[in-house]
């Protein structure tokens, strides 16, 4: 990216430069110089197109790990009034609707994983169905769908699948409300029937991994996490059903905001007011998407604790977090010291609120809500917790991952999967994937760094880190 | 990376968090058929796959842009039902009805996997006559 065309506004904060007669809100990049200017131009142009959509409050925002995306950049964040018009876009929450982590701490030791490692790497990897054309053993009617569809995680522990409890901390406590089974069309529920339970392929994985340097021990202790301690982490999201609605509604509402005399700066960017018709259909399947995501990662992290307890017995795994990163959300925010609610956008953000916000789980709402930064398989992760700072600056968000620094395209001109399952079992990374393709295109010099990332998200305001996670065993779809 | 087939080819372009394709064609449905040939190669190498399996979708579209991405989520959708993968396809338009097949067949076991298409996108979409009186279809498809 030329950093000629943006104006620098503090240590990690740039503004996109006006054009002369240019008709649109501010647009604002998180990072420093060297993550800037790694970023494609792309993703200049998409910020701004984002930031003439009608309603917007504020400015549109990129994340430190912001990359070319579709519509909103990846790592885009940007609210809307829909007492001003405000709209809701498919391109801006994305395919795979309520994609997300789940983070769940262990009692277990990374010592005490050294001597079964590979042992645990197989068995994890026969247990989670991953990869593209794999189902899992759940088979559901379309009216079992339908009660997924409204009951989200909660479902999922009521069939059996993890404890009530737990649910305190997943976003929305495991149900989003607002979730409309009818909307959503018969195709996407048959996309889905075999997918419950299942990783999927792409960025998704599932990752042992070990805690390995606290960064703020205060909150680290609130979230349960100390050196050394192993960890899991499933990174998965709403499968063939969020796909679906997401490829019928961005036609659908492409073409409802030409009728709604919405002037799109490009087509992706579909959308419709959240107060009309065509949006609120959408709305209604977007959440019903949203429960679907919500009770996979809780199906998943069932099938991880049953193959965890296979090898150890009294092992724990409890949910430290789940955290969606690809929303729009109804919330209350500060604007001009008037509490408005604002649709937010996050798609490839991750939603970061302060200590003390009242839909923190009370167990860490002195140390702010956890946010995970999942990295590649080849470097590591981050869990760090909101801050005060962010909901001016980004209305509560942070980055979500690396970010990709090279295409996939490219990435697999520059590595094979083979050789890369290698070297990284050499440093002590076990892979188990069925898509070497998949390898290559994930390699770990195909991101950003992740620590730089990570960095700039404190520097910024957006959250604050509290420990890094180093990768043990990847299972990858 | 090109890729041909008698009258089809198709190849890709970069694109940061996903993959652009394109297909070509002496026609445009043609060029729709290389672009499914594309889209569906990301996910399993065609030369490994049977044609063991037939499916036929239909849609109606007068934007032949957004005709495209109708086409390659149609086969997507299709693909995703039967939990099948495709390797060869045919399209055929008469004014706004579009009317295609797609061969393939279920997965098996032992198929070597590629990544998972999960939808076709509005991104870098254009379909155009280029010189030469080759048609080109592009888009970028989320993986």
């Amino acid at each position: 990216m030329d950093l000629e065309r943006l104006e620098q506004t503090g240590p990690w904060a740039w503004r996109v430069k006006r054009e002369p007669g240019a008709a649109r809100a501010e647009a604002v990049l998180y990072g420093d110089a060297g993550l800037l200017r790694s970023m494609d131009e792309k993703v200049l142009e998409q910020i701004t197109n984002v930031a003439r959509l009608p309603g917007l409050v504020g400015p549109a925002l990129a994340m430190p790990d912001a990359h070319w995306g579709y519509g909103f950049p990846i790592g885009g964040v940007a609210a809307f009034d829909p007492e001003q018009g405000g709209i809701i876009s498919a391109g801006g929450v994305g395919f795979d609707i309520s994609c997300g982590i789940r983070c769940l701490r262990t009692n277990l030791a990374s010592e005490q994983i050294a001597h079964v490692a590979p042992k645990l790497a197989d068995s994890l990897y026969r247990n989670i169905p991953a990869g593209v054309g794999v189902e899992g053993d759940l088979q559901l009617s379309i009216a079992e769908l339908d009660a997924v569809l409204a009951g989200g995680a909660r479902w999922a522990v009521q069939r059996g699948y993890g404890e009530e409890a737990e649910l305190e901390y997943v976003e929305e406590r495991g149900r989003v409300a607002g979730a409309r089974p009818e909307n959503v069309s018969p195709l996407a529920k048959k996309r889905q029937r075999g997918e419950m339970g299942t990783l999927g392929s792409g960025n998704h994985y599932l990752e042992v991994q070990v805690v390995e340097r606290i960064h703020d021990a205060a909150a680290a202790e609130a979230y349960g996490l100390r050196t050394g301690q192993i960890v899991v982490s499933i990174h998965c999201g709403s499968r063939g059903l969020g796909h679906q609605i997401g490829t019928e509604f961005l036609v659908s509402l492409a073409k409802a905001a030409g009728r709604l005399g919405i002037v799109l700066p490009d087509r992706e960017l579909a959308c419709a007011p959240v107060r009309s018709p065509e949006g609120e259909q959408y709305i209604g399947a977007m959440n019903a998407a949203i429960n679907c995501a919500l009770a996979n990662r809780q199906i998943l992290a069932h099938l991880t604790r049953r193959t965890f307890a296979h090898f150890f017995p009294d092992a724990r795994l409890e949910t430290l977090f789940d955290v969606s990163h690809n929303t729009c959300k109804p919330e209350r925010h500060e604007v001009g010291r008037k509490s408005r609610l604002l649709w937010v956008h996050r798609k490839g953000a991750t939603r970061a609120f302060a200590p003390g916000h009242p839909d923190i789980p009370e167990r860490y709402r002195d140390a702010g809500q956890p946010v995970i930064i999942g990295g590649s398989m080849g470097t590591g992760s981050y869990v760090l917790a909101g801050v005060a700072s962010s909901e001016a600056q980004a209305w509560s968000s942070a980055s979500h991952g690396a970010g990709r620094a090279m295409s996939r395209h490219q990435a697999l001109k520059q590595w094979q999967g083979r050789q890369l399952v290698d070297s990284l079992r050499e440093r002590g990374i076990l892979i188990r994937t069925r898509s070497m393709r998949g390898v290559a295109e994930e390699a770990p010099g195909a991101y950003k760094d992740v620590d730089r990332v990570a960095e700039a998200t404190e520097g910024a305001g957006l959250a604050r880190r509290v420990a890094f996670l180093r990768p043990l065993v990847c299972v990858k779809g | 990376m090109d890729q041909e087939s008698g009258t089809r080819s198709f190849s890709y372009f970069a694109h940061d968090a996903d993959i652009g394709i394109i297909g070509r064609g002496a026609t445009l449905e043609r060029a729709f058929e290389s672009a499914a040939g594309a889209t569906f190669a990301v996910m399993a190498e065609p030369e490994s796959l049977r044609e063991s399996e037939e499916v036929a979708v239909s849609f109606s579209e007068d934007d032949v842009e957004l005709a495209l991405v109708q086409w390659l989520n149609a086969l997507l959708g299709a693909a995703r039902e039967r939990g099948a993968v495709f390797r060869r396809f045919v399209l055929s338009r008469e004014g706004s009805r579009w009317s295609g097949r797609a061969w393939g067949e279920p997965w098996r076991g032992d198929s070597e996997r590629g990544t998972e298409v999960k939808g076709a996108t509005l991104t870098m979409l254009s379909v155009r006559q280029t010189g030469g009186a080759v048609w080109e279809a592009r888009c970028v498809i989320d993986v």
